[in-house]
């Protein structure tokens, strides 16, 4: 009997697909690389290197406007995942489970935000609030504000939409036998709700919940439009400094959002991966 | 004494479809009913009203005497067996089987109890803290089983439990079914499109067809006085030969042949001559046959070899019929070709309408 040592020699078409493949990550994450490389940097200038450092990062952490604007990015991430997320899994409840009228348009509204151009959405919502305030303001002499309390709104308006379409998926694959034995085993609507449909679609719940968090602290064109005087985030920060020329402690900033959202992203991952084992197949594909 | 389930004049409409029409059904205490038909028949749907996920459009349906066509499930004494078993996956075997007990706020120590007995009852004790998804199909039926009836329901509503299970595990399954139920005395109430467990499980059969009940009753009155061509085609093997009424003992065949049989309707009336295999009988054209029988004559068309039986199509001036034989001595074979008699006794055929 032989036995196969090595590999198999590679075809030239083998050799280009892998050159192409390393090509694309150099080109998805060079930039990357250079940016957290260069957060390290001592120097004033971010073009020039002189020794690694991590007075950047200190700076930041020192500087007011950075930390106001992160306090503000937490605050309005926390009011709209926590909406957002409420509300989008009650819409994904009505459109899986309930038959109403008018739910094919409703269907069909709630994936706008996902669709129209973030610009489009934007310039809606600045318009919406401008003349609801004007309103608001003739009616009952109450005027409200740009600030943290708009920004929010937005990101709830459309977050939940993503919240939604993931909580959505995660039902449709549960079987609705499951809710109708609860009941039959004498649980109430809620008692079956509890017990069973949010157990079980929490994988997705906390999956739009981390989607809806990360869309909310990177947000920078909608924010930007609804942001009042004060009341910037940390992404509609940064890209303010920006215009007024690249520091090093942009770099440092960036690197920190950069690794928040690789956290948020990857446990969101971990949350939808762990689930799928959970609902067995025999269970799911009787639906 | 009111009957376990009391369905009258019960109509299902989905948009302007009719699942069910026009129902009028008592399901006696303590017995084993089975709801027979096709996919698409309204059985199913006739459960899911008695259930209590579907309200009848029309109609009135009780359970002990109580009117209960509009109640929620979660308010009605009756437990469901699931096609799909409808285990809860993120429990355990035993928190599955408590659910129901819970939910009626039921003490902890009675519940630990009822639920060990509940698993005793269906030998999957030693399986208690195991996950639905570790069992196979078997076990998961029978949790499933356990779970409705740990609450003692007064109605326990099967769905085509076997449907998922292959053919050995179902046939030992009906067994244990039909034992557990004389064991427990419940009402069962079991939907099946298969004839086979319909007839070998049942006390009474209701066969279902297009949203209507077609005949109910015990499955040897279903199997040999369907009063219907649907109900005498739709279980077991059966010839159906066109005849014309001549009186109130005879009829007329297609061919032109006059036979006995019991009609209930008018003379001149087109009827269809319901036989089964089994209960005809093959002579050669030289035997004697006792001049009480019917006869029609025919010739050999094919033999089919079933070991036990053989199965014999005789090509006759009134159709084609099909002829079940055993296989034992002093049972004369007959040869393709050949001439052949067919003989019954009146009584073993029945008249339904064309």
């Amino acid at each position: 009997m032989s036995v196969v040592t090595g590999l198999r020699p590679k075809s030239p078409a083998e050799r280009l697909l892998a050159t192409n493949s390393w090509l694309v990550f150099a080109f998805f994450y060079a930039p990357i690389v250079v940016l957290v490389v260069f957060s390290f940097n001592a120097n004033e200038n971010v073009g020039i290197w002189t020794e690694p450092s991590l007075r950047w990062y200190r700076e930041v952490f020192r500087d007011e406007a950075v930390m106001g604007a992160l306090r503000n990015s937490l605050i309005v991430a926390a009011i709209s995942t926590t909406v957002a997320t409420i509300l989008g899994t009650m819409a994904a409840l009505a459109l899986e489970r309930f038959r109403f009228r008018g739910q094919r348009v409703y269907d069909g509204l709630l994936y706008l935000p996902i669709i129209i151009p973030e610009v489009t959405m934007a310039v809606m919502l600045l318009l919406f609030f401008a003349q609801g305030f004007q309103w608001l303001d003739g009616a009952i002499g109450w005027s409200p504000t740009f600030g943290i309390g708009t920004i929010s709104l937005s990101h709830i308006a459309f977050n939940i939409s993503f919240v939604t379409v993931v909580v959505r998926a995660r039902l449709g694959q549960l079987d609705p036998r499951l809710e109708e034995a609860a009941a039959d085993l004498y649980a109430t609507r809620w008692q079956a709700f509890r017990g069973i449909t949010l157990p079980l679609i929490l994988p997705g719940v906390a999956g739009g919940a981390l989607l809806a968090l990360t869309l909310s602290l990177d947000d920078v064109v909608i924010t930007n439009f609804v942001a009042g005087p004060g009341s910037t985030t940390l992404p509609v920060y940064v890209f303010g400094l920006v215009r007024r020329g690249v520091t090093p402690l942009i770099n440092a900033v960036s690197v920190i959002m950069l690794a928040a959202s690789m956290v948020l992203v990857a446990v969101s991952f971990g949350f939808q991966r762990g689930s799928r084992g959970r609902v067995p197949e025999s269970m799911a594909e009787d639906g | 004494m009111a009957a376990a389930v009391a369905l009258q004049g019960v109509s299902k409409a989905f948009g302007d479809v009719y699942a069910v029409r026009e129902l009028d059904l008592a399901i006696r205490d303590g017995e084993f009913f089975s709801l027979l038909g096709p996919s698409g028949c309204g059985k199913t749907t006739t459960l899911r009203m008695i259930a209590g996920f579907e309200f009848p459009t029309e109609g009135s349906l009780q359970i002990h005497g109580v009117e209960m066509a509009l109640q929620p499930p979660n308010e009605r004494p009756v437990n469901t067996v699931f096609q799909s078993y409808a285990l809860f996956p993120h429990m355990t075997v035993e928190e599955n089987v408590g659910f129901g007990l819970r939910m009626k706020k039921v003490g902890g120590t009675e519940i630990a109890e009822r639920v060990k007995r509940a698993l005793d009852m269906v030998r999957l004790s030693h399986r208690a803290t195991a996950a639905p998804k570790q069992l196979s199909g078997g076990q998961q039926q029978r949790v499933a089983l356990a779970r409705a009836l740990v609450n003692e329901p007064e109605v326990l509503l099967l769905d085509e439990p076997l449907g998922a299970l292959d053919l050995k595990l179902r046939q030992a399954m009906q067994t244990e079914l039909k034992d557990l139920q004389a064991r427990v005395g419940i009402t069962f109430v079991y939907v099946t499109h298969d004839q086979g467990e319909a007839l070998t499980m049942s006390d009474r059969i209701g066969v279902m067809h297009e949203g209507r009940l077609l005949q109910v009753g015990t499955p040897q009155e279903i199997y040999e006085r369907p009063t219907s061509r649907f109900v005498a085609g739709f279980i077991g093997e059966i010839n159906l030969l066109p005849a014309t009424v001549i009186d109130h003992d005879s009829v007329r065949l297609a061919g032109g042949r006059l036979v006995a049989a019991a009609t209930g309707v008018a003379p001149g009336s087109e009827v269809t001559v319901a036989l089964r295999p089994e209960r005809l009988e093959l002579y050669g054209v030289n035997e004697v046959i006792p001049t009480n029988l019917n006869t029609v004559r025919g010739r050999v068309t094919r033999r089919v070899y079933f070991g036990d039986v053989f199965f014999y199509d005789i090509d006759t001036t009134d159709g084609v019929i099909e002829v079940k034989e055993e296989n034992r001595p002093g049972v004369d074979l007959h040869e393709i070709g050949e001439e052949a008699v067919v003989a019954w006794d009146p009584a073993a055929s029945t008249v339904v309408e064309r």
